[in-house]
Order: C-alpha cells, then structure tokens, then sequence
C-alpha cells in the first residue's frame, strides 16, 4: 500500500519530490538510450512494466489479518536497474492515484521512492551478490524480488516514522518508537506477500530465459555460461 | 523439460491460501488494507486533528467501481504480458523452423553437386 494522498505534510513531500525526480529523469534518459539501441528490448520492456501492473492490482491477504499487494518492481530492477525500474513504478503510482485514489499525487514523491527506488535497488544488489556467489539463478532472483518488496515497505514504515514521529518532535528515539507503529502494519504484513511475490518473480524468470535468454546475455543480466547450465538442467 | 520450480512456486502459493482459509473461518480477521490501518494510526497519533493536506482528485464511488478499476489494472497487465512472451515463444520457434529447414536444404545442395 501506499502513502495516501494528503498524509506527508510538508516539508516532507517536496523532499521525497526532490529526491526522486532526478531518479526518474535519468531513468527516462536511460530508457531511451537503451531503446534507441537496441529496439528488440522493447518488448521486454514492456513485459517487465506489466508484470508491476499486475502484481500492484492484488490485493492479497496476509497472515496478519490484513491485506495489501505487491509491488512487481523487482523483475524490471534485475533486467534493466533501479532507474528505470523507478519509471515503470512512476506509470503504475499515477494510474492508481488518478483512477483509484490509492496513494497521490502529493505523495507521489515519497511512493516513487519506495517503490520505485529503494525496493528496486535493494533487489538489484541482492541480484548482483547473488550471482557474484554463483548460488542458483532462480533462487537469487526469488531473493531479490522478495527483498526488493519487503524494502519497499520498510521504506515506507520509516517515510510515515519520519513525518509522525512519536510525541510530534524528530529526535532518534522518536523517529524508532514510531518506525516499530508502522513496521507493525506494512513491513509485517508484507513478509508473506514478499515470499509470494519472489516465487512468481522466479516463474516468470524462468519463461524469459527459455524464450529470450539471448537479450538477457546482451543486457549482461545473466552470463552465457549460466544460461547454457540452466538450459541444459531446464529447471 | 522439468516441471520442479512451478512445483516448488505453486507449493509455496497453496501454502499460503489454504493458511488464509483456515484463519479467515477460525477468526474473526478483518482483512483490512494496510494503508486503511496506517490512516488510523496517524489519526490517532495526532489526536485525530490531522488534516490531510490535499485530497484526491476523484475517487471510485463505490467499492464495485473501485474493484473494476483494480481489475482493469491487473488485466491489462496479464494481456500485455501474455502477447509478448507468447511473441517471442512463437518467434523463437519459427526462427528456430528456419533455420533447420535451411541447413537441410543447403545439405541437399551439397549433395547433388
């Protein structure tokens, strides 16, 4: 879930604005570079962006007895980085806040970080260490994806602990009694939503690389080797 | 081709959906969403005197158009993901096709020379 429009006051939604803006700028220079170059992954592209779209629009429950979704991002994040991961996220925030009045446009800034940048990113390096430790491809990206979705809720426990510290006054104590408030309702309800979404991520992995692991060697995702191992167990 | 990962992927979602239809009838667990909650929290904290400050633009007017907006949202997801992965699986395999078929030709070629 995200933050619901209206609930940063300022200053704290014109800094997360400030903070991402400049993300999401250079991921749509990124984007379009990477298009120009190579037009083939345009599809690819696109299959990653929709996976968020799906992903977002459930509402799963959790065993904490209450619901929220997943973000998706994590998918996008392995194949393409953070940045532009942070603009696939942006397209799906603005859908949701103009036509679903789910998160906003105030709240734009601090949403697109979370989802957009931080859960991204963690699932980036995840991946990247991951491989560097040549543990199973699906099982990194099922890490990955799975860290990536927990990141994003954390992020957004703290965002809220940031805005409403305990007692009204931003000190360290107060920020962590409140972060504990809302780390209670997100972070903890979304770890089985985290798993779940790290073992779709995988799945989804899986099609990609047995139709269109060629791109994936290009885009130095994956090394040839791997993908020759994966091929040849086709798990 | 080995089936192992949707085994383990489905194991792990069945997990989870039989846990939330055990606890859905043995509780009384509103499944409430996590934003809802965090709203309350805040009213809460500030002793309900918080006002947002801004509103939403335009809201679903009931929870149905809301769901139907949701559902869009997922469906236009799934289609676009279906086209393309079904793009490049059938692309594969024709270039795949092509390609044998040329090898063989060129074999015949080969041959009567």
């Amino acid at each position: 879930m995200h933050i619901m429009e209206g609930f940063l006051d300022t200053p704290w939604w014109q800094l997360w604005f400030a903070v991402s803006v400049p993300v999401i700028l250079y991921g749509i220079y990124k984007m379009n570079r990477l298009v120009s170059e190579k037009r083939e992954i345009l599809p690819l592209l696109a299959v990653a962006g929709a996976f968020i779209f799906v992903l977002s629009a459930l509402k799963l429950p959790s065993v904490t007895g209450s619901s929220s979704h997943p973000t998706g991002t994590g998918i996008a994040a392995i194949m393409f980085g953070p940045a532009i991961s942070s603009v696939l996220g942006t397209i799906v925030l603005l859908y949701q806040a103009f036509f679903l009045a789910h998160g906003g446009l105030t709240t734009l800034g601090a949403n697109v970080f979370s989802m957009g940048i931080a859960g991204p990113l963690v699932a980036y390096l995840v991946y990247k260490a991951g491989m560097k430790a040549r543990i199973n491809f699906y099982f990194v990206v099922f890490l990955a994806t799975a860290f990536g979705d927990w990141t994003t809720y954390a992020v957004t426990s703290a965002q809220l602990a940031l805005a409403y510290p305990e007692g009204g006054i931003l000190t360290l104590g107060s920020f962590l009694a409140q972060l504990k408030v809302f780390g209670a309702i997100f972070a903890l309800t979304q770890l089985p939503l985290a798993i779940m979404e790290g073992a779709v991520s995988a799945l989804l992995f899986k099609y990609v690389v047995n139709v269109k692991s060629e791109i994936l060697v290009e885009m130095k995702v994956l090394e040839a080797a791997v993908v020759r191992k994966l091929r040849g167990s086709s798990a | 081709m080995s089936r192992k990962l949707e085994i383990i992927v489905l194991a792990i979602l069945l997990i989870f959906a039989i846990q939330f239809v055990y606890m859905s009838s043995t509780t009384d667990a509103e499944y409430m969403g996590t934003d809802g909650q965090a709203e309350d929290t805040i009213k809460e904290i500030t002793g309900g005197a918080y006002e947002p400050v801004a509103e939403p633009l335009w809201q679903p007017p009931s929870g149905e158009i809301e769901s139907l907006l949701f559902g869009l949202q997922a469906a236009i997801g799934a289609g676009v993901l279906g086209y393309f992965l079904g793009y490049y699986r059938a692309k594969k395999k024709y270039e795949n096709e092509h390609a044998c078929k040329r090898k063989s030709n060129s074999e015949g070629d080969s041959q009567s020379l």
